[in-house]
């Protein structure tokens, strides 16, 4: 396929049509209501089945049991929607049922905004709803990436039978961009789905659930999901390095729509003689924990710099990862206003001031 | 010698041989197998998924003999829907309480009774949450006790209780919604005639359908399971009324609009 000019929301659509799932549940919000729009209209075109349900609570759990026929489902929605699907996403992970959620984040707490955020990340990595569990996260920063990660969501939700969440902040529904889908979605063989519901034909009943009234049984199917989430962090850690250098003082740590915007202030930077690099995780959970340890600790970088569109919540687990070796400081803004390359520039010139000899002051 | 004697009654095959958890005097069980007579006499156990409530009922899948999932709180209907719209070949039912059904999860039964949903719902209202311990539920009866409401329901602070047949049939969408009771032989006939019927509707993709079948509960009424059997006849039914509130092959409402 050539590339075409798509809006973020539609892309999204079309890439989960092209990995086989034709089945969406919906519920309106802003600012991802297009996929919704986009969904309606091509599902009766190939037989798929689109319905809008009557609230997010309901849309999840029309996602649990549509997944539990095996075929590949999905749903889109916004921070308040997501709260609301926290509830059957914590069911869906107990019962070990591979879905599909994408959060086009806006500005929180409460009804917050309807403009771009990233503030959901401790929502999205942290768990969400209640009990041990955790959802597989990715976070694309272009339409392209978008589309090539919605694609390995229905991938890796099924490989690992575990809910995958894409999150993007509201700039990747609704910016414009050209981008390349595949005619069919290549991945590698996945196992054949033998726990779905499909009729107790020949074989025992199946049963899908998260219940385990005895303790130890409990315990049993909490140490599967742990193997599993110990697995992701061995296999499915994705990040992307830009201008990594030797001569590098400075890391930049961000996102999402956030790390193009670092993109842009490290160039700029580097014409005022600043050379600093980036590293943009790009499965938030597992992750790149270990990553970013490996690139903190290099002899030559002297500060670290987070930057999200929230109040420091990934930096809790660069902070974690970096285990204090190195000064983290952290810049962001809320309520749905995006930091500009300036103030990421601001940022990184006040450190590299700090680093500089005082005038008058002789090295030790 | 050729033995004169027939098994003429026997485990209908979509049940499971399981003892059950229910009280005594509880008409759970009667009700299980009244569903699990009605998919052996249709043909449909292997094509069958049911749907279990968060109630005394959550096990339910230990003692049906055909796939279950096992809902979040209310949801069940919102699981039938996702389920029934991927697989239309299936036969999907719902297998609800009334704090489950009425209460938590009143919002996913009203618009999957008006979306036409084509999966039955088996509605067990026996006026009180059971599994909890006996709390007030929305169609506990006035000046019933229970456990929060120890002074007898008090209409004027928690409203009346909820007939959920009669709400649901002034929806506009066609569905068929008929309320029965298994506290005598007489009206477990008429409840697996009525769970047959709406599983037929079904299969034909004709409406959604619900069942609401009058349950007893001596544990949480206080009450012997005789005693549990006369209150449902002389409390209960009164106020809900038995019968057919509602079926395509009637369109005729009670209003006498058509």
């Amino acid at each position: 396929m050539a590339k075409i000019l798509m809006k973020g929301n539609e892309a999204i659509a079309e890439a989960a049509i092209k990995a086989g799932a034709t089945n969406y549940f919906c519920y309106p919000i802003t600012p991802q209501n297009e996929v919704a729009e986009y969904m309606s209209k091509r599902m009766p075109e190939i037989d798929g089945v689109f319905l809008q349900g009557e609230s997010e609570l309901a849309v999840a759990n029309m996602l649990f049991g549509a997944s539990s026929t095996g075929k590949r489902v999905f749903t889109t929605s916004s921070s308040p929607g997501i709260s609301l699907m926290q509830e059957a996403i914590s069911y869906m992970a107990g019962a070990q049922l591979p879905v599909v959620i994408v959060n086009i984040m806006r500005g929180g707490p409460g009804l917050g905004g309807i403009l771009p955020a990233q503030s959901d990340y401790f929502q999205a990595t942290k768990g969400g709803g209640h009990g041990d569990y955790r959802v597989l996260v990715l976070a694309p920063s272009t339409i392209q990436e978008a589309v090539d990660l919605m694609m390995l969501s229905f991938h890796l939700a099924d490989k690992y039978r575990n809910p995958v969440m894409m999150i993007g902040d509201g700039m990747i529904g609704q910016m414009m961009e050209s981008v390349e889908i595949p005619e069919k979605y290549t991945e590698p063989e996945l196992p054949p789905k033998t726990w779905a519901a499909t009729g107790a034909r020949g074989r025992d009943p199946i049963i899908i659930k998260s219940l385990y009234l005895d303790p130890n049984l409990l315990e049993d199917n909490c140490s599967i999901l742990e193997e599993k989430y110990d697995r992701m962090k061995k296999e499915e850690v994705r990040f992307e390095l830009y201008k990594i250098a030797p001569k590098n003082k400075l890391l930049i740590i961000a996102y999402g729509t956030m790390a193009r915007i670092c993109q842009t202030a490290i160039d700029e930077l580097e014409k005022e003689g600043i050379s600093a690099g980036l590293f943009r995780p790009i499965s938030l959970f597992p992750f790149p924990e270990d990553a970013i340890y490996k690139e903190v600790t290099k002899k030559n970088i002297s500060d670290v710099l987070v930057i999200e569109m929230s109040t420091a919540q990934m930096c809790e687990d660069v902070e974690r990862a970096a285990v204090g070796k190195k000064p983290i400081t952290f810049f962001g803004r809320t309520g749905g206003i995006v930091p500009s390359p300036e103030e990421v520039m601001e940022q990184a010139r006040k450190l590299t001031d700090k680093r500089k000899p005082k005038p008058g002051k002789k090295k030790a | 010698m050729e033995s004169k004697e027939k098994i003429i009654f026997t485990r209908p095959e979509s049940l499971t041989d399981r003892i059950t958890h229910y009280c005594p005097g509880c008409t759970h069980g009667v009700i299980h197998r009244l569903v699990a007579e009605a998919l052996d006499n249709l043909g449909v156990r292997e094509k069958a998924l049911g749907v279990a409530p968060v109630g005394c009922s959550v096990l339910a899948y230990n003692y049906f003999n055909c796939d279950f999932l096992e809902a979040p709180h209310g949801r069940a209907p919102a699981l039938a829907t996702g389920f029934k719209r991927l697989r239309p070949d299936m036969i999907v039912f719902t297998y609800q309480g009334d704090g489950d059904l009425a209460s938590i999860g009143m919002s996913e039964i009203i618009h999957s009774a008006n979306r036409g949903e084509k999966f039955t719902t088996i509605f067990v209202n026996n006026a009180v949450y059971g599994m909890t311990g006996g709390q007030m539920a929305p169609t506990t009866l006035e000046g019933q006790i229970t456990t929060t409401c120890p002074q007898g329901r008090n209409v004027a602070q928690t409203g009346q209780p909820i007939r959920m047949v009669e709400l649901l049939a002034a929806l506009v969408t066609p569905a068929y919604l008929e309320r029965v009771a298994v506290h005598t032989p007489q009206h477990i006939i008429k409840a697996k005639r009525a769970i047959q019927k709406a599983f037929k509707y079904q299969m034909e993709a004709r409406c959604f359908t619900l069942i609401e079948v009058l349950s007893t509960c001596p544990t949480n009424w206080g009450k012997t399971p005789e005693e549990a059997i006369n209150w449902l006849e002389d409390d209960l039914i009164p106020y809900y009324p038995l019968g057919c509130k509602k079926d395509p092959e009637s369109l005729e409402r009670d209003d006498g609009a058509v």
